[in-house]
């Protein structure tokens, strides 16, 4: 298909600007400033969601990650980070910031984003399409199927998922609780 | 009427992703900072569910990134409680100095 259509822009902006602010938010100092480039890699990939008809998800996104989990990582970075929003080894400044580990890690990853990248591109999706297309969907309402979804046949993991909530609270409550 | 995004360049996009949470997953010191590349590494897989739900005509993607972010959010306040803990230990956040469980 030729990609000059008006999602093919939309997705190529979101695409350059999801790529640009988290290679920014890989090489960034201050970690107030990572978290801030990573908001706007979430707001990115929620526009991508949208142009693959997944409106619920990328409302979610922007709610449940750019809101909230972004926010908690802010409070605790302002909470932990007294070391003049340097990164923490700079503080100290013994060790080198990149160990020839490091590096190694880097360029494994590397190769394995080379055979990602290979497979995205050169592999014929095969596998029987479903039956929520896009107009079957749009047609009930992509909040109203994944509600009958959730409370239908994944009723049981969404169970599951509401007893590891509650286990995160109790969690995260009993850890950070000051020792008397 | 809009054609659709092939779903090809939504996987090159999320390797793309993946690989550079990855990289700063390994190549940062601070925990917090890890643990935000490990943040955009799982957003990267929920874009690749995405964009295979899209292009399958099916709705289980969607179900499953649900999951995913419920899982996230889990993770966020413990790690974050985790990291807090180690703050007051050591005060510090490097994750080249927390060696507690080291023999």
């Amino acid at each position: 298909m030729d990609i000059i259509s008006f999602k093919g822009v939309i997705f190529i902006v979101a695409a350059l600007v999801a790529i640009a602010s988290s290679v920014l938010m890989a090489t960034r100092r201050n970690p107030i400033h990572i978290a801030l480039w990573m908001i706007v890699v979430f707001f990115a990939v929620a526009v991508i969601y949208l142009l693959l008809n997944a409106q619920f998800i990328a409302v979610a996104q922007v709610m449940v990650y750019a809101g909230a989990i972004m926010m908690l990582i802010l409070f605790v970075i302002m909470l932990v980070q007294v070391e003049k929003g340097e990164e923490a080894g700079g503080a100290r400044g013994e060790t080198p910031r990149l160990s020839k580990m490091r590096v190694a890690g880097a360029l494994i990853t590397v190769i394995l984003f080379v055979e990602m990248l290979f497979g995205a591109l050169f592999y014929r999706m095969t596998g029987r399409g479903g039956d929520y297309t896009a107009d079957a969907v749009n047609a009930v309402g992509n909040v109203k199927t994944m509600g009958s979804l959730l409370y239908g046949r994944y009723l049981f993991p969404f169970e599951i998922a509401s007893i590891l909530l509650l286990v995160g609270i109790v969690g995260a409550v009993v850890i950070a609780k000051r020792k008397k | 009427m809009f054609q659709e995004i092939p779903p090809g360049l939504c996987f090159a996009l999320s390797g793309v992703l993946f690989t550079i949470g990855a990289i700063g997953a390994i190549t940062r010191k601070n925990v917090i900072v890890i643990f935000m590349c490990i943040e955009l590494m799982l957003n990267a897989a929920n874009l690749a569910f995405i964009a295979s739900g899209n292009a399958l005509s099916s709705m289980d993607g969607a179900v499953f990134v649900f999951f995913v972010m419920t899982v996230a959010a889990v993770e966020a306040a413990v790690g974050l409680a985790i990291f807090v803990m180690i703050f007051r230990l050591h005060g510090t956040v490097n994750a080249d100095d927390a060696s507690l469980l080291k023999g």
